[in-house]
């Protein structure tokens, strides 16, 4: 294989990587507050869809990213009111969120199928998802804000015994998290696509979820696992263009099994999962009598 | 100013009247907030409830349709149930309904030819192997290896989906059917038979019915449900009591593929009567919504199956008279299950609402 081939295969996985780097990371701050939203799916393609109209309408970069995240926002302000407030199942409280974004996103998105936009160059995304990762590590590692936040999703009775709002702290992280699963998807129909096609996301989103897994929530091993998926979907499409003589649908089937089998690994290790997630994940906290 | 910060106090039992009344509440704020959409996107608020509740159902070929796709939903969420009420998240019944119709359909195909009695039951019972087989995998893994059941059945759909789509356009593609991704049409012994002449309600609805009784005599009068039921309460006690947790994982999703799988055959060789890629409207994931609205109680699912199930032939009306596109149905599922979770606090709660924060 020559350098520019190799170079060029680089450049893909880095492409195609970033949307998985941003909604994990995004996850991941949720998680680690003590919360688990499985809405992710939905949130990015609410986000995709809202970047996209936005863009044909108005014909701003700008403005397609601010309201993608401002729905990022809102479907995730939507969950921490459910989940935080009327204390709901979160299981259950973020599959309606999923099931609720691909029905609005195919809604609005309707119109807008195969319209064509400029695409954004992406380089500047995936520097950024980079830095997110970076700032995500430090903030939980090296501020006391972030120890409040670990402390959050470990204790929610001890925290609030010491006087942190659990509620507050807790809404911050589902609206980090939605704010980075809009992100991701507005990546996705603005720099990699770049259309709206209704599921875009293709089950990214859960592979997110199973990310933060297998980073035993610990945000720089989230580029690691991000990027041994993003090189796996790569290469079963590189594969496939090669044409070896092999039905398509067996390497399409790569980044789902990918997922399985390093789940697989990972939790294996019982105690090591039960050592790594938030001690208060899927908890409801109530602080009343 | 409306408060939206309510104030809790803990009931001493959970509040039998509100158990029963949630759902209704939670299908009265979807009505409610879907005019309010529909008053957004400019429809006159009657005509547009009209379209999507009445209209649909407002002839026999409407009730048959309606449930055309509630036999599926009940049958699914009712085998979800299993899961559910054990606390295991199963959210992959979309792919253990797709297995079915393969593992089912795929006896349907190699006796396209052949007429008998013994094709249907046949095909019936494969449906149910090739649905329960799939819900195996993630049981055994969450079993064996620890893994999250919720990603593993998940991960099962797409694979699944990815299978059929193999065996539609390769091996099992209709020879005759030029290059139209669809497999060949089962013999007329491979199909449900009709309830009623012209109508597509078909023998599925009673096989769905047997599931829905069978289910609720095991949770209310057998052993089995009662394990369930202390599991789902308070896993501690389920081990202190010695209640094999294993086992009841295999059989939670045991039951739970099993239905779906039916569910898959019985959508194959009822109204469609071959394979294709897109053989579910996303049945296995809208079960969940009815699974839950129902309460996890099969008499609750049954009325739950047939909300839903109108929320789909609101939505093709929608897009047929008001040129909505029809994907508003999810929509509704998923506000009806957001007012469901969002009220279900009632049934152990007291609320009030603060003046101030």
């Amino acid at each position: 294989m020559n350098i520019d081939i190799l170079f060029g295969v680089i450049q893909i996985i880095l492409i195609a990587t970033t949307p998985l780097v941003f909604a994990a990371i995004g996850e991941l701050v949720t998680e680690k507050t003590g919360v688990l939203n499985l809405g992710v799916e939905g949130m990015m393609l609410v986000g995709a869809v809202s970047a996209f109209v936005t863009l044909v309408i108005t014909g701003s970069y700008i403005l397609a990213f601010l309201v993608s995240i401002l729905s990022g926002i809102l479907m995730s302000g939507l969950f921490a009111y459910l989940v935080l407030i009327l204390m709901s199942n979160q299981v259950a409280t973020g599959l309606a969120l999923t099931i609720f974004g691909i029905g609005l996103s195919s809604m609005i998105g309707k119109k807008y199928i195969g319209t064509p936009i400029t695409g954004l160059n992406p380089y500047f995304f995936v520097i950024l998802s980079f830095i997110i990762v970076f700032f995500v590590s430090y903030f939980f590692y090296k501020t006391k804000l972030g120890l409040i936040f670990r402390a959050v999703g470990e204790s929610h009775d001890s925290s609030h015994a010491l006087g942190y709002s659990v509620i507050k702290i807790r809404l911050l992280g589902i609206l980090f998290g939605g704010s980075m699963c809009a992100l991701a998807g507005s990546y996705m129909s603005i720099c990699y696509a770049p259309m709206w096609q209704e599921n875009m996301t293709a089950g990214r989103g859960w592979i997110a979820l199973a990310l933060v897994v297998f980073a035993t929530w610990k945000p720089g091993r989230i580029l690691i696992g991000a990027y041994i998926f993003g090189g796996v979907s790569i290469l079963q499409m590189n594969l496939q263009a090669w044409g070896l003589n092999f039905p398509g649908q067996f390497f399409n089937m790569a980044p789902y099994l990918a997922t399985m089998i390093v789940l697989i690994i990972i939790s294996s290790n019982r105690i090591r999962i039960k050592l790594s997630a938030p001690a208060s994940l899927t908890i409801p906290f109530f602080k009343g009598r | 100013m409306i408060n939206i910060l309510p104030e809790f106090k803990a009931r001493g039992n959970p509040s039998t009247l509100m158990n029963f009344l949630v759902p209704i509440i939670a299908v009265i704020l979807t009505i409610f907030t879907g005019s309010v959409i529909f008053v957004l996107m400019g429809f006159k608020p009657t005509f547009a409830l009209y379209t999507f509740f009445i209209s649909p159902i407002s002839n026999s070929y409407g009730i048959s349709e309606l449930l055309v796709k509630a036999t599926p939903l009940a049958l699914i969420a009712v085998g979800l149930a299993f899961c559910f009420k054990n606390n295991l998240y199963n959210i992959g019944a979309e792919g253990q309904l797709t297995m079915g119709a393969v593992f089912g359909g795929g006896i349907g195909i190699f006796f396209h030819d052949t007429s008998g009695v013994w094709v249907l039951p046949l095909m019936i019972v494969g449906g149910a192997i090739g649905g329960a087989l799939w819900g195996m995998i993630p049981a055994i893994l969450k079993v064996k290896f620890n893994t999250n059941e919720i990603l593993t059945s998940l991960m099962l759909v797409y694979i699944a989906l990815l299978i059929l789509d193999y065996l539609v356009v390769g091996p099992w593609k209709d020879p005759y059917g030029y290059s139209f991704p669809k497999t060949r049409s089962f013999s007329e012994s491979g199909r449900m038979p009709l309830l009623f002449q012209g109508l597509r309600v078909h023998f599925g609805i009673i096989i769905a019915l047997a599931a829905v009784f069978a289910s609720w005599f095991i949770f209310s009068k057998t052993m089995l449900g009662y394990q369930l039921k202390v599991t789902g309460f308070s896993p501690t006690a389920s081990k202190y009591a010695g209640f094999n947790q294993n086992n009841l994982i295999y059989i939670a999703f045991i039951f739970s593929g099993a239905f779906a799988g039916i569910a898959g055959l019985g959508e194959v060789s009822g109204p469609i009567g071959l394979l294709y890629r897109d053989i579910s409207p996303n049945y296995g994931f809208t079960a969940i919504i009815v699974a839950f609205l129902g309460r996890l109680n099969p008499i609750g699912i049954i009325f739950a199956s047939l909300v839903i199930a109108l929320t789909y032939l609101g939505a093709e009306d929608a897009q047929l008279f008001m040129q909505i596109p029809a994907a508003v149905g999810f929509v509704f599922q998923g506000l009806v299950l957001f007012f469901l979770l969002g009220t279900e606090l009632l049934v152990n709660y007291k609320i009030s609402f603060r003046s101030k924060l």
